[in-house]
């Protein structure tokens, strides 16, 4: 069948400038680059060109420009991915695939939402100068304190939680060791741990040669797929998280391709080389709120109740209701992950039509923990889309303990957001397997642009909280009274519980 | 405020106060659950393999959940003896240990077992074995539903799941790896429908009578080999160990239970969902 797609992107080369040294052609797994033998030049195939700009960087002569291709008449209704989507299934008949988060416009309400400074009436402070602290401690917090002061002592008499100590209230989301290479993984596991953060294992298992060096700043999922999960995983580990869902696709399983899985893939998850690592849509012992309770207590048994137990569910519409079974299931922490969520493989109907935008969720999900009286059972992690330092401050605000930040650990790594992770031939060598390509990141390098960002980030908060008079993340937790809108509709106002611009 | 009932928490008592319910004799340690809780059995289990026990007998055990979890010892393997009925997940991601049920078990019996073995002189009930990795456990009567869900295996770690009478729906479903053995002992024919829905690695071997709509669409029947037959006779013959003189019938032998017919059942393909996607 002739296929009757158009190239997404054109390959502009600047003939004056290529001197054919065919770099190009060796930075691109796509094979869009060729080498003419006849007309003895170097040419491109626009209609394989994913757009990931690897070439344009590489590129020793700066003589490629990569731009996107619209072609068919501009059209607000039958959007061209509508019109490319048809015209790709039609020659298929498959549900199409796609990765990273959802790129739909919607609105975003980290835009609409604007910060609070300190005028006149209170001091600002200048992080400078003054210590700010962003130091957070994650896990469920007691109802009560009891305090017992003796002659030159302050004893707490409370029995303790088990918490997590962070420096910065971000920690990399979860990504496994498959779905990313081993590079990008090791990147984040340096980077957490050089930060005095944490890294998140996703569903794929910890290597075993990781496990020592890293147990202090891991966070250990426990998915419904159960790949590489052991008592020892479980044991080298700072928390375990259960995961139930994934705002890039909620209400849906997962699966790694066999071709994903490698000799280290397997040996890591425990399965057979080229196998289909499927992870079912549900964990099949968890279909109830009682359910959920008997798995979050079976793994405080299986790590003698030492580790705070999070579960993570994608933002969907009773997402409220749902966090509140999860405290009262025993949950310490729970993770919300928004809709804007990224994702190495998901069909494109669930990243885009399925769940809600995380702010909505996160302070729904704060305000009903708050009327219940159980908000201090547990901390809340959120995260699917958080692009920057101001939308860290946005969610702490709005009542998140810390975030979780994937797709802008990756772009920290490399990534340019092309979208293609699913084909596992990530030209920066972050979301493959290809050992070829893979290689490209160092785990060294990775680690330090990892660790730039947290730095930079938290940079940016301590200097946003200095300019609200506030010297601790703690007094921002859920302090909406720094939060205005501008853009929302009454109801939205109220779902996030802030006051409009001017109010 | 209001307190937030926590039925695994709530009054667990301090270890202390609990210790008069074990009686040690020698390496081997005696519990009596009758007023113990969940975390204050397993509390008990824990501090008796940690002072040296290599066997620990557990009496009046009824509905404590996890017997067996908290016990990651990665050098230390002991013996546990149930009288009772344990609560869910029992032996739930265990390592290495061995445990004898004397009756019943209930839910989650072996759930994402790592190594060990797991002997049930009775029944078992729903997510038998889910997600298991390795180790072995032995039923003597029927389990229920979602039986062996998941299992999986990986080089020559290759868990085990034999069932003496028969399971309920969805047994094997997106099975992995492991080998499921559905003896169907004392019944005409096996209840269970969508056995192997999306499997993808492992065997499941029946024996009696089985319909091809009971089988989901993931699973072919493949005929026997001598190999299987190998393995089979070994699993039978320490299924009649183990529950011979523990409310089996006595005249059953291997050769009379595998000369009945017997339904070997392999995934169509690794991958089943591979065709389904465009990119």
């Amino acid at each position: 069948m002739k296929s009757h797609l158009l190239p997404e992107f054109i390959v502009e080369r600047d003939e004056e400038r290529c001197d054919n040294c065919k770099v190009c052609i060796k930075q691109c797994p796509f094979d869009v680059h060729y080498y003419d033998e006849e007309r003895e030049k170097v040419m491109s195939k626009s209609e394989l060109c994913v757009g990931c700009q690897r070439c344009v960087v590489y590129c020793p002569r700066n003589a490629l420009r990569i731009v996107p291709y619209k072609a068919y008449r501009p059209n607000d209704y039958w959007h061209e991915d509508y019109i490319r989507d048809i015209k790709k299934q039609a020659e298929s008949g498959g549900i199409i695939l796609t990765s990273c988060g959802s790129s739909r416009r919607a609105k975003v309400y980290w835009d609409h939402i604007l910060l609070n400074a300190s005028q006149v009436t209170n001091p600002s402070i200048d992080p400078l100068r003054e210590p700010m602290e962003l130091r957070t401690f994650l896990g469920r917090k007691p109802d009560y304190l009891e305090i017992e002061f003796s002659e030159d002592d302050v004893e707490i008499k409370t029995e303790l939680y088990p918490n997590l100590m962070i420096e910065t209230p971000i920690l990399f989301a979860g990504m496994s060791y498959g779905a990313i290479s081993y590079n990008a993984f090791k990147s984040l596991a340096i980077a957490a741990k050089k930060f005095g953060t944490l890294f998140n294992t996703g569903e794929g298992g910890m290597p075993k040669d990781m496990r020592e060096e890293f147990k202090d700043c891991a966070i250990v999922q426990c998915a419904s797929g159960r790949f590489g999960v052991d008592p020892e995983y479980f044991n080298y580990s700072a928390a375990i998280e259960i995961k139930i869902g994934q705002g890039a696709k909620p209400g849906i399983g997962g699966h790694l391709p066999g071709e994903k899985v490698t000799a280290t893939i397997s040996s890591t998850r425990m399965i057979p080389e080229g196998t289909d690592a499927i992870s079912p849509a549900p964990h099949h012992d968890i279909y109830s709120i009682e359910d959920l309770s008997m798995l979050i207590y079976a793994l405080k048994e299986v790590t003698n109740y030492e580790k705070p137990i999070c579960v993570k569910i994608a933002a969907v519409h009773n997402v409220a209701a749902i966090a509140s079974g999860m405290v009262r299931a025993g949950a310490d922490i729970i993770a919300i992950d928004g809709f804007r969520g990224g994702t190495g493989a998901t069909p494109k109907i669930m990243r885009e039509h399925v769940g809600i935008p995380v702010e909505l969720a996160l302070a729904s999900v704060d305000q009903r923990l708050r009327e219940e009286g159980i908000r201090n059972k547990c901390s809340i992690i959120v995260g699917g889309g958080i692009r920057c330092a101001a939308d860290v401050v946005k969610a702490i605000a709005l009542g998140a303990d810390a975030v979780y930040i994937g797709t802008a650990a990756l772009i920290a790594l490399g990534c340019t957001m092309c979208q293609r992770c699913h084909t596992g031939k990530c030209a920066w060598g972050i979301c493959t397997q290809d050992p070829n390509l893979s290689k490209r990141l160092n785990p060294k390098v990775g680690a330090e642009r990892a660790y730039n960002l947290l730095r930079a980030w938290s940079l940016e908060i301590k200097d946003v909280l200095g300019g609200m008079g506030i010297n601790a993340i703690e007094s921002l937790r859920g302090n909406r009274d720094h939060l205005r809108g501008i853009g929302l509709e009454e109801w939205e106002l109220k779902v996030l519980g802030i006051k409009g611009a001017g109010e | 405020m209001s307190k937030l009932r926590d039925p695994f928490m709530d009054n667990v008592r301090k270890i202390e106060n609990i210790a008069k319910a074990v009686k040690f004799e020698g390496n081997m340690a005696k519990i009596d659950a009758r007023e113990l809780n969940h975390k204050e059995l397993n509390d008990l289990i824990r501090l008796c393999v940690e002072k040296g026990a290599e066997k620990i007998i557990l009496k009046n055990v009824c509905g404590q959940r996890y017997i067996g979890t908290r016990l990651f010892f990665p050098d230390k393997k002991v013996e546990i003896e149930i009288f009772g009925t344990p609560g869910n997940d029992l032996g739930m991601f265990m390592n290495g240990h061995k445990i004898v049920v004397h009756g019943n078990a209930q839910d989650g019996v072996g759930n994402t077992m790592n190594e060990g073995e797991i002997i049930v002189e009775g029944r078992a009930g729903d997510v038998v074995a889910m997600s298991m990795r390795g180790g072995r456990v032995f039923i003597r009567d029927d389990v229920g539903y979602r039986t062996a869900i998941h299992m999986k295996e990986y080089k020559d770690k290759v868990p085990v799941l034999v069932v003496g009478g028969t399971s309920q729906d969805f047994l094997g479903e997106y099975m992995a790896g492991g080998i499921v053995v559905l003896l169907g002992l004392n019944r005409g024919k096996h209840l269970a429908n969508y056995i192997g829905t999306g499997m993808h690695g492992g065997r499941i071997y029946v024996r009696g009578k089985l319909e091809k709509y009971q089988l989901g669409k993931e699973v072919g029947i493949v005929e026997m080999e001598e190999e299987d037959y190998k393995k089979l006779e070994s699993l039978v013959k320490d299924f009649l160990i183990y529950f011979k003189g523990k409310g089996l019938d006595e005249k059953l032998d291997v050769d009379e239970i595998l000369g009945e017919k017997i339904t070997k059942l392999i995934p169509v393909s690794k991958r089943p969902y591979g065709r389904i996607y465009t990119y």
